[in-house]
């Protein structure tokens, strides 16, 4: 992906928050605050427990038997053997939170000791220990749990322990994948050169990057590990005497057609102590990602809008465009309409509520037949004008000003339906990196099948007919074979020559081709180079072509568009350029081209040091 | 791909051996004698408690016993009951199709509508988007158990419009298998439904940002054509995969709400069978559930090897 296309709120926001302390930002989200209150309150509650019990847990006061909540001594009721609902709800806390307890240190301890040393030291170990990891996760936890209880008696602790253990696989995983990806990095390496003991690098770099993770983990851990003992419980396998949410629910199961409500407490505290961990868990996993959520059309719509004012923002939604009727500004009235005429065309790109300028103000044709270079270097909004042009533009990219016609059938703003009908039909386009742009799952010859019938009413038979002839047209020697390659099995050479193939395949009026010859070895350059000048000349279609390569731009171009910082410095003929370039920055950059440049005087420096 | 299926069969053998072998000395950790009061009662003679332990085979060694075992799973031999003096694989027969059912309902419910909820999640945005995220975070937060409950509660007991209990085998009638596995299973797969459909969205909006994608749009593909063809094609695999990982986390919860639900499946015989002290009843049900945590891995990785080209051709 060019870096210029490469602008999505995401990635940047997500940076600055891990430094700023994951905390801070978890507390601004309120449903993560929320839950943090909630379980303070219950941790308060297991600590102080004993001095805030209305009755004993386990006292029996047969005349409140099945007593209904708010209408006795017993706030919430009493349940079947007539015990305080609430006093049993309290005493239960403790052994939930120990559960929770004992089960993240037991994973904890077990998962990222393994997972540091497995990812830090990698080898024997790390081979050792993913076969193991990976074969505890094919143990059916809980039927173990049950049978630790029925048939060893083993107590909670021993069998959250077990428990702990049996999910600590995940905690490995996570841990492992985080420490070698941080052991490959630059700067550990360069602590590990400069002789750092290993302890040392461990503590400043690897600690820190899964400390966060890692919290994540046991939140979900302590949730999950609350929830499974409480499920135990339920099937009636906790300590007798002990009061416990699951034995409660238990109790008040056996109730249910007596007194369904008293279902509603257990399951209410088992509920709130869960999610508060879960919501906890996800609060820190959207907070290290960043979470996207794509608005709606309509809103989108509303909010651009509003940064833009009313008038431009009626024009398109970036790739998404709607039925909005495109007010064109000026018809053409020349008696030659130009293939493509591009018209003060503006880009943008919202992130946090402002706006950034990737197109400005860009304007050119191209005339039928007539092959037109843009240059300028990565990010001068090149590629970006190219997308705005097939619709395929990002969504969060905005088009907020400007004009594309085709033949003079303006594009913006025309509905999905009809551009489908225009791309690859009337426009085609040969991307830049080969091999990204062929779908891995299907082989070269299905891909190129459905580009065709999706253009044409073309048989399976006729399609595939074509395809074969496209492969031989451009230049590949078995196309039988390459038709039913995929793409993994094909060079990248042969893989542009494909798409070149894909492109051409329905006669388009108009090619843009994105730099396609940048990802290439230097020998198959001027190949494709070749290949494409030749169907050129065959079929007569305009080409818009980018690169940041003057060569290409000499080799191929009638006109030549210089772009920087998404606006056009410079337009002229080619040749008209190269003998007079009239701005600055088309100088720099016909400067920087390795052809015409004198060489250099390192070697000559060398020399001189020789000397 | 015949040595690569040869290969993941082979891991599955070794982790069926790893996991019932360590069961087998866990359970008889306690000792021979142990395991016969148990089963006669605390108050029984030593002379009782010796031929028991003799009937039951039990002075045998560790690994002999084991070994016995072992060799009777090839003859389909998974013992005797040391309660009812039954044979396990008799007693299972009744109670595999139960807990099979439950958990093929299960795979079903979760896969259909996970990557229906997810694909409109992805191409819809909006309200529809955030309300599934939302709820995926509530039924993700509450155990399948509980959920039960509330289902039990309010589908049958107030509502009426499904049996709260018991279990009629699909060799009976189809409805009346469906109406019994209905609310289980629901139950069980809700809170994997919306996790899975929240992580087939985002494994679509990556995929919908790939380059290819890109491409086939600029040749005129219908959106349709790209999201079904193209993109769900290639986010098959990890979805494929974590739909493993989630079905195997819901065994567990499946067990309980067996319980819930009084469906006599694997999970309630196992528990039985614990508190009875019946080892070799307890090993049949392990037995089955590694078994199918095997199998579910075995599958995940055939799948996707044959959805992924450059595992299928080498």
């Amino acid at each position: 992906m060019s870096a210029d296309a490469d602008i999505t709120g995401r990635a940047i926001a997500a940076e600055p928050i891990v430094r700023r302390g994951v905390f801070r930002a978890l507390l601004r989200n309120p449903l993560t605050a929320a839950s943090l209150v909630v379980l303070a309150l219950f941790a308060v509650i297991a600590i102080i427990q004993p001095w805030i019990l209305p009755y004993p847990p386990n006292e029996v006061n047969l005349r409140l038997t099945n007593a209904a909540p708010f209408g006795s001594d017993y706030l919430l009721g009493g349940d079947n053997y007539g015990r305080d609902i609430l006093s049993r709800l309290i005493a239960s806390t403790r052994g939930a939170f120990q559960a929770a307890a004992v089960l993240s240190v037991v994973a904890v301890v077990i998962g990222t000791t393994a997972g540091l040393i497995a990812g830090y030291y990698g080898r024997v170990f790390d081979s050792v220990a993913s076969w193991l990891f990976s074969a505890i996760m094919a143990v059916p936890a809980v039927i173990i749990l049950i049978s630790l209880y029925t048939l060893l008696g083993v107590s909670t602790t021993v069998a959250m322990a077990v428990f702990g253990f049996l999910v600590s696989p995940s905690m490995f995983w996570m841990v492992r994948t985080l420490t070698r990806n941080v052991r490959n990095e630059l700067y550990v390496d360069a602590a590990r050169v400069a002789g750092l003991p290993d302890r040392r690098i461990v503590g400043r770099h690897v600690l820190i990057a899964i400390r966060a993770p890692v919290i994540l983990m046991i939140a979900g851990l302590a949730g999950a590990g609350i929830a499974v003992q409480a499920g135990l419980e339920f099937l009636g396998l906790g300590q007798a005497g002990v009061p416990s949410w699951g034995a409660m629910l238990t109790d008040a199961f056996g109730n249910i057609y007596v007194a369904p409500e008293q279902l509603i407490w257990p399951a209410v505290a088992l509920g709130l102590v869960t999610s508060a961990f879960t919501l906890i868990s996800i609060g820190v996993r959207d907070t290290l990602e960043g979470t996207y959520v794509k608005p709606s059309t309509r809103a989108r719509r509303r909010e651009i809008e509003a940064l833009l004012g009313s008038a431009a923002a009626e024009r398109t939604l970036g790739g998404t465009a709607d039925a909005a009727t495109a007010t064109t500004a000026t018809t053409s009235t020349s008696t030659s309409q130009p293939l493509l005429a591009i018209d003060g065309l503006r880009v943008a790109y919202e992130s946090g509520g402002s706006l950034t300028t990737v197109v400005d103000d860009v304007s050119f044709r191209v005339e039928k037949g007539e092959v037109v270079g843009v240059v300028g270097e990565s990010g001068s909004g090149k590629t970006q004008t190219v997308f705005a042009t097939l619709g395929l533009l990002p969504e969060e990219a905005i088009v907020a000003r400007g004009s594309i016609r085709l033949d003079g059938r303006e594009l913006l703003g025309l509905p999905e339906r009809d551009l489908l009908e225009i791309r690859g039909h009337r426009m085609a386009y040969v991307p830049q990196e080969p091999l990204s742009n062929l779908d891995p799952s299907f082989t070269v010859g299905s891909q190129l099948v459905h580009g065709i019938r999706a253009q044409s009413r073309a048989t399976k038979k006729e399609a595939r007919d074509l395809a074969l002839a496209m492969l031989d047209r451009v230049g590949i020697a078995d196309p039988l074979r390459v038709y039913r390659r995929y793409p993994h099995q094909i060079s990248g050479g042969m893989a542009q020559r494909v798409l070149i193939a894909g492109a051409v395949a329905c006669t388009p009026s108009l090619l843009l081709a994105d730099e396609p010859t940048t990802a290439l070895d230097v020998t198959i350059q001027a190949e494709v180079l070749d290949l494409l000048r030749d169907l050129q000349t065959e079929t007569g279609m305009g080409v818009l072509i980018v690169t940041h390569n003057f060569g290409v731009v000499a080799d191929l171009c009638d006109r030549v568009v210089v772009m920087r910082s998404g606006r056009i410095v410079e337009e002229g003929r080619v040749g008209d350029v190269f003998t007079r370039p009239q701005h600055e920055y088309t100088r720099m950059l016909l400067g920087s081209v390795l052809d015409n440049a004198a060489p250099r005087e390192a070697s000559a420096r060398r020399k001189a040091a020789h000397a | 791909m015949l040595t690569y299926v040869a290969r993941r069969l082979g891991i599955g053998v070794l982790v069926f051996v790893a996991v019932t072998g360590i069961s087998y000395v866990l359970y008889h950790v306690r000792g021979a004698d142990s395991i016969a009061y148990r089963l006669l009662g605390a108050d029984a003679r030593p002379e009782e408690v010796e031929i028991k332990v003799h009937a039951l085979g039990l002075d045998r060694s560790l690994p002999e016993q084991y070994a016995g075992w072992f060799g009777g799973l090839f003859r389909g031999d998974l013992g005797e009951s040391f309660v009812s003096n039954q044979d396990v694989t008799a007693i299972m027969s009744t109670r595999v199709p139960v807990t099979l059912s439950l958990i093929a309902a299960t795979l079903v419910l979760t896969l259909v509508f996970s990557v229906v909820l997810g694909v409109w999640a992805a191409t819809r945005g909006g309200v529809v988007d955030r309300v599934i995220q939302v709820v995926s975070v509530i039924v993700s937060a509450v155990p399948g158990y509980w959920l039960a409950l509330v289902l039990v509660i309010v589908f049958a007991l107030n509502l009426g419009l499904f049996p709260a209990t018991g279990f009629i085998p699909i060799t009976e009638t189809f409805g009346g298998w469906l109406s019994t596995i209905f609310l289980p299973s629901i139950a069980i797969a809700l809170g994997a439904i919306f996790s899975l459909a929240v992580w087939v969205r985002s494994s679509i909006i990556d995929m919908r940002r790939q380059d290819f994608v890109r491409t086939l749009r600029s040749r005129g593909l219908s959106p349709r054509s790209i999201m079904y063809r193209h993109v769900l094609r290639n986010a098959a695999p990890s979805i494929v995969q974590m739909l493993g990982l989630q079905i195997i986390a819901l065994l567990g919860g499946a067990i309980i709400v067996e319980r819930i639900f009084a469906l006599p499946g694997i999970g309630q015989m196992s528990l039985d069978a614990g508190l009875a002290g019946d080892i070799p009843v307890v090993l049949g049900g392990v037995a089955f559930f590694v078994v199918v945590i095997v199998i579910i891995n075995i599958a995940v990785d055939l799948i996707n090897g044959f959805l992924n080209p450059k595992v299928r051709i080498s």
